[in-house]
């Protein structure tokens, strides 16, 4: 019964890992790329956490070492896609070209990086760059590459 | 509230020593038989919220992992055939939220859910921008969060 269960859950861990690398490949941008390997990532390294903790029921210390492993993954992990998220889009990382909306962009102080949280308060502190109308929404796919 | 839960625990610890295996479903035996007793034993209490806490924060980690598998298998079978199906874009989702603690729970769960990424949250605590691989329309998208996730957080940490 047990050996079932620790199939089941170490084999969608085991696949979710594997879509999220086929997905870092396959992606057309950056942040559709950080969005996938993130999620799918914590969840599949969970899912083995918890296996191993299923798998040896009588030591204790396994046991608590997979959660206290499990509960830092899960803090740390979307506060470094948000840290490298904000970064490549300060630094301009262009979105892919079928983007629906960007309604971050123009909201940055230019110099200072601080956030406004009110679109018209910000469009009287920056003037719309003009030479990208609709953000930063790539043209072409060859941006993004 | 911080009573009661340490009342809990001790109950939990006590029934691990009187049966004399320190095992995790035992442990976990001792909680649900400790929060059972306290339940029966402070009915005419004043203070209630610990009883109707607990079983909200059980519901929402259950609704997390239901949503979690959900958006998985979507993006899967995004990643797996050949077509893109994305419609990815950046929204502006006004927060309810207001102390530090509440914000950056929400912002873990949203990170957490598969096809949403916290892109910054702004200077004032007002606005997070979310990064959405599936946007049909903005509006139905911030409504949808706000009924979903964001409300049954406000209901456990308020």
């Amino acid at each position: 019964m047990i050996n079932i269960i620790l199939g089941i859950l170490s084999t969608i861990g085991a696949l979710s890992i594997l879509f999220a690398s086929i997905g870092l490949i396959r992606m057309p941008d950056f942040y559709l790329r950080l969005s996938v390997t993130v999620k799918a990532s914590t969840l599949g390294v969970g899912l083995f956490l918890i296996c191993a903790a299923i798998m040896f029921p009588d030591d204790i210390s396994v046991t608590t070492k997979a959660i206290a492993i499990l509960f830092f993954l899960i803090i740390t992990a979307p506060v470094a896609a948000h840290m490298i998220a904000r970064t490549a889009y300060i630094t301009g990382t262009p979105l892919w070209r079928e983007t629906v909306i960007d309604e971050l962009h123009g909201m940055y102080n230019q110099e200072t990086h601080e956030l406004k949280s009110d679109p018209e308060e910000a469009a009287e502190e920056n003037e719309q760059d003009p030479n990208m109308p609709n953000g930063q929404i790539a043209d072409s796919d060859e941006k993004t590459e | 509230m911080i009573k009661y839960f340490l009342m809990n625990l001790l109950l939990s610890f006590i029934w691990v020593a009187l049966t004399g295996s320190l095992s995790y479903s035992n442990f976990i035996f001792g909680l649900l038989l400790g929060f059972f007793v306290l339940w029966i034993m402070s009915r005419n209490e004043y203070d209630q919220r610990y009883f109707y806490r607990v079983p909200k924060i059980i519901s929402f980690l259950l609704y997390f992992i239901w949503e979690m598998i959900k958006a998985n298998l979507q993006v899967a079978y995004d990643v797996m055939t050949p077509k893109y199906f994305f419609r990815p874009g950046v929204v502006l989702f006004p927060l309810s939220a207001k102390t530090d603690l509440e914000i950056n729970v929400l912002s873990t769960f949203i990170s957490l859910t598969p096809g949403t990424l916290i892109l910054d949250v702004s200077e004032d605590k007002k606005a997070l921008y979310i990064h959405v691989m599936y946007l049909n329309d903005p509006e139905t998208f911030v409504n949808s969060l706000k009924m979903g996730v964001e409300r049954r957080l406000m209901e456990v940490l308020r």
